[in-house]
């Protein structure tokens, strides 16, 4: 239960939230609750086609229809140079359609008019005629030299995107080529959507009398959109005020420009007034960045014992009609070759190709932290492949061939430099809480009588904190985050941070960190995030980089602080600086602890009584540039029991062990784990957007696109280890996204292993109780 | 059409089309954006308010249906003596994260309770199993109800816990 913000001393103590009041009483302030004076509404036009030319759009019939105002096609926006967007990825992106779609429900034109309906209605009337083209929806045939070629805007006349790899191919291959023990899985991660409860949208609001453009959007990265949207429209950059205002979750899936924020913005542009665009869920699945759909091959080179020696992975990846992953710029397949995961791997060697199909644009999203969903998935599912063929305990496997806390910093590989862990620690505390010598006892014995009960468990490496200018930037900028801090003469504090939260909980954990650097209570410090005219710029927040980025800037931000308010306290205290001492709440002069200032009396003397020649005021900016990404770890073990009659798996237990470090606030993160767990859960068992042959999208809504209710939703268990980050300021690392890449593993390994004695060696996601119907026919089990 | 009914206990009048939905009459015509929309095809529940006693989706009811009718929404819940005991109980459980399922979760838990006082956890997790979240993995929220529950049993006897009255107060200062 949440504790007071009034505690001094508060990081580390489960703090309730400041976010909560406003929205328990209906008062957030989201995307569709701001209304403009004047402000128009936006409704697209898309295609029902996958692939098709468009052979002319007639917006004149919409044109005439009441409130209309204003109807843009793609042939408008190529006449300003904006029919086509730059990506993340560094490909481009038809805002409205040119020549032809390439993917159903792609954007064709923008009616712009008076209200909602009239929008919608219109829109209707805008006459496009297509000429259908046949689709390419399987990735594997898409890369086929004969395939039809999808991408005609591009020279490489072709399906393939990128070939990517990392490792050393040769001294991989040689240790292949002598070891004892060799298995090779396929693993397919499916096509999933992130699916926030608020669906992206904007309201663009351009003042021709000033010149500027406020954006009020679902954006997790605000600062960077700014920027793009300079970049991309020629609008000088503080003439652009970007407010992402409370975002009712973001999930991966509001990190891309979407075509429907840039029609409003040039809607609002070519009208002079407010212009509002929300989507519908349905176009919210079909249309925004999807996650996964790596077809992936795993093989493991081993000894006799189950010893790992080597990893080699092949991987065709799924890009749909445009590269839009939003991925730093040196990496296409993101930080996919964490993928040697918490072993110690001599050597490995990870390939990736991207093809392009007639699908909507995305990859990166639903708590992937880049990639390392499906990296982990991977490894702990072919982990398992591998104990079963040696004949060890999957645990003991695991524990054979982690790597030992003695040889962190670890350098991988792949070349990644793990920063610390306790892999053994946090199995074994996982294996005592669950029971697990029982529970192996307990399926021994309704195997004999011929029951289905698996145990899973997954004990993944995540990476996250994107990072080091060296190595990581977003279309050139470095992936730094940023802090500013403003003590007022009462002692009350502003801080603004680079990063923007989705429900994560910045405005109490950031507050709590800072009140902890300060000796205040989290009361007295009020978070801002989200608007550019005011925050100071910073990359955003996904891939769980909030904590070891932002959180690492608002700690050394505070310290720089704290830097001026000793040389006040010893103006005050008429102590040498040296002989000033802080003790987490106050400055005093050394053996007299009794004379003592708090940074409250200081706060008032910046602006009331400050040392002859020092700057008044009291307040600093940091920009962090992390030395390197932090490296949580979990353990996380699932029980399940299958019904032969129906193939229906029931999660009867999930155990959680995580280890992110020093934790700032453990109610937040219970419930970062809670979530993740849930979306884990969706994604093995009930979530998959599949295409017919057509290219027709069959699961573009919650009807078919399948989020769990609290009915389909098991109970979660969760528990700690703390193995500190050694290079970050507090020691913590990043969390949000490990329940979401350790999950899915434990889940598929859980219902293997209720298979096996079958002779299941693989099945995969999601699991649905007709696919394992299916597999239990498939072998022999009628009943 | 014209249309007359009482919202959080006060009577409006509008005129409104016919095709207009509850949900956006009550976020466009009247302003209580607590009410949400989460999806097109009436699973998600974020749009749950009261009519006439009964939870419903307002994204599935036109508001020419309301006609007449009683309705309380999110923003109805709290009284002249503050935070209804819901409303604290997700605070101090931390049964929301982003916020956006919340009012809707908040009234399919206060019509709950409203017919079952004290709900088994399985009847918890049923009463809100037309609702929606993506952030809490309904964890929280399950004990967020209980404790609501265990609260509105104690309300007879008008002890309400420390940690209830420090959320309160801390809310009042925050306001």
């Amino acid at each position: 239960m949440a504790k007071s913000q009034t505690e001094l001393r508060p990081l580390g103590k489960s703090v309730g939230r400041k976010e909560d009041p406003r929205f328990i009483r209906g008062m957030g302030r989201y995307i569709d609750d701001i209304v403009l004076p004047g402000m128009l509404y936006m409704s697209l036009v898309r295609s029902p086609y996958a692939h098709a030319r468009i052979k002319h759009v007639d917006p004149s019939a919409a044109l005439e229809a009441p409130g209309v105002k204003l109807v843009i096609t793609g042939e408008d926006l190529a006449a300003m140079d904006l029919a086509w967007m730059p990506t993340m990825a560094g490909d481009k992106q038809m805002v409205l359609a040119t020549g032809k779609v390439l993917y159903q429900y792609q954007e064709v034109a923008a009616v712009i008019a008076e209200s909602r309906e009239q929008a919608e209605d219109a829109a209707q009337l805008v006459d496009v005629e297509y000429e259908p083209l046949p689709a390419v929806v399987d990735p594997i045939q898409s890369l086929d030299p004969d395939a039809p070629v999808l991408r005609e805007d591009r020279e490489k006349k072709s399906n393939h995107i990128f070939h990517w790899e990392a490792g050393d191919k040769e001294a991989t291959e040689e240790l292949f080529r002598n070891a004892p023990v060799v298995v090779k899985q396929n693993v397919r991660f499916p096509r999933v959507h992130p699916s926030p409860l608020e669906p992206c949208g904007c309201v663009a609001d351009y003042q021709s009398s000033t010149g500027k453009l406020t954006w009020y959007v679902t954006s997790q990265a605000p600062h960077a959109h700014r920027t793009v949207l300079s970049m991309v429209s020629g609008l000088p950059e503080h003439q652009i005020r970007v407010i992402s205002p409370d975002v009712g979750g973001g999930f991966g899936n509001k990190v891309p420009v979407y075509p429907g924020y840039v029609c409003a913005i040039v809607a609002s542009l070519k009208l002079g007034r407010p212009v509002k665009w929300i989507e519908s869920r349905t176009e919210n699945i079909s249309s925004t960045g999807f996650a996964r759909d790596y077809h992936m091959t795993a093989e493991i080179a081993a000894e006799e014992d189950g010893r790992v020696l080597a990893l080699r992975v092949k991987t065709i990846a799924d890009h749909g009609a445009f590269d839009a992953a939003a991925d730093p710029s040196k990496f296409p397949a993101g930080l996919f070759s964490i993928v040697t995961g918490s072993y110690d791997f001599k050597e490995s060697f990870v390939e990736v190709d991207g093809a392009y199909t007639n699908k909507a644009p995305g990859g990166i999203a639903y708590r992937c932290s880049f990639r390392v969903t499906e990296a982990a998935y991977l490894i702990e599912r072919v982990m398992d492949v591998l104990a079963r063929r040696v004949g060890v305990d999957p645990a003991e496997l695991r524990k054979r061939d982690f790597i030992r806390k003695e040889q962190f910093p670890y350098q991988s590989p792949t070349g990644w430099t793990y920063d610390s862990g306790d892999y053994e620690k946090t199995l074994d505390l996982a294996l005592e809480k669950i029971g697990y010598e029982e529970l192996r006892k307990e399926q021994a014995e309704k195997r004999a009588r011929g029951e289905l009960m698996g145990i899973g468990i997954s004990t993944f490496t995540e990476v996250v904190g994107a990072g080091p200018s060296h190595t990581f930037d977003i279309m050139g900028i470095k992936m730094f985050d940023s802090a500013q801090i403003r003590l007022h003469p009462t002692g009350k504090v502003l801080a603004r941070l680079g990063v923007r939260h989705q429900g994560q909980g910045h405005e109490t954990t950031f507050a709590q960190i800072i009140a902890e650097e300060l000796g205040l209570s989290t009361e007295d410090v009020l978070i801002e995030e989200g608007d550019t005219d005011t925050a100071p710029y910073g990359l955003g927040t996904y891939a769980s980089r909030s904590t070891p980025t932002a959180g690492g800037a608002a700690a050394l931000c505070g310290r720089r602080i704290r830097d001026k308010a000793k040389k006040i306290a010893s103006h005050l205290l008429e102590a040498g600086e040296d002989d000033v001492v802080w003790d987490g709440v106050s400055f005093s002069a050394k053996g007299l602890p009794d004379k003592s200032v708090t940074m409250k009396d200081i706060a008032f003397a910046a602006y009331t009584n400050v040392p002859e020649g020092m700057e008044p005021g009291l307040e600093a900016t940091y920009y962090y540039d992390p030395p390197n990404l932090t490296f949580p770890h979990g353990a996380y073990i699932a029980v399940v029991d299958i019904d032969k009659g129906t193939g229906a798996v029931k999660v009867r237990r999930f155990l959680a062990v995580d280890d992110c470090g020093n934790v700032i606030n453990p109610m937040i993160v219970d419930g970062q784990v809670h979530g993740g767990l849930t979306e884990g859960f969706a994604i093995a068992f009930m979530q998959d957007i599949p295409f017919d042959e057509d290219g027709n999208c069959l699961a573009p809504n919650w009807m078919d696109y399948l989020v769990p209710t609290a009915l389909d939703t098991p109970h979660w268990e969760t528990d700690r280890t703390v193995t500190p980050s050694p290079h970050h300021p507090i020691g913590a690392k990043g969390v949000g996204e490990s329940p979401n890449v350790g999950s899915p593993a434990a889940f598929v390994n859980a219902v293997v292993d209720a298979l096996a004695p079958l002779g299941v060696e693989h099945i995969d996601m999601p699991i649905f109780p007709w696919k394992v119907w299916e597999v239990l026919r498939e072998h022999g089990v009628n009943k | 059409m014209k249309i007359q009914l009482r919202i959080n206990g006060r009577t409006k009048e509008s005129d409104v089309e016919p095709r207009k939905l509850l949900a956006y009459y009550l976020r466009e015509d009247l302003g209580l954006t607590g009410t949400h929309i989460g999806c097109d095809t009436t699973n998600c529940g974020a749009c749950t308010v009261l009519l006439d006693g009964k939870a419903v989706k307002s994204c599935t009811v036109l508001a020419v249906q309301a006609d007449g009718c009683d309705v309380m929404t999110v923003e109805g819940l709290e009284g002249e003596d503050g935070l209804h005991p819901l409303q604290t109980a997700f605070w101090e459980e931390h049964g929301l994260q982003c916020g956006y399922c919340t009012p809707g979760v908040l009234m399919s838990g206060y019509a709950l309770l409203q017919s079952n006082p004290q709900p088994s956890e399985a009847e918890i997790r049923s009463g809100i199993s037309g609702n929606v979240c993506r952030c809490t993995g309904y964890v929280n929220i399950v004990k967020a109800i209980r404790s609501a529950s265990a609260k509105l049993a104690g309300a007879a006897d008008d002890t309400p816990s420390e940690s209830a009255k420090e959320v309160a107060a801390s809310g009042k200062k925050s306001d």
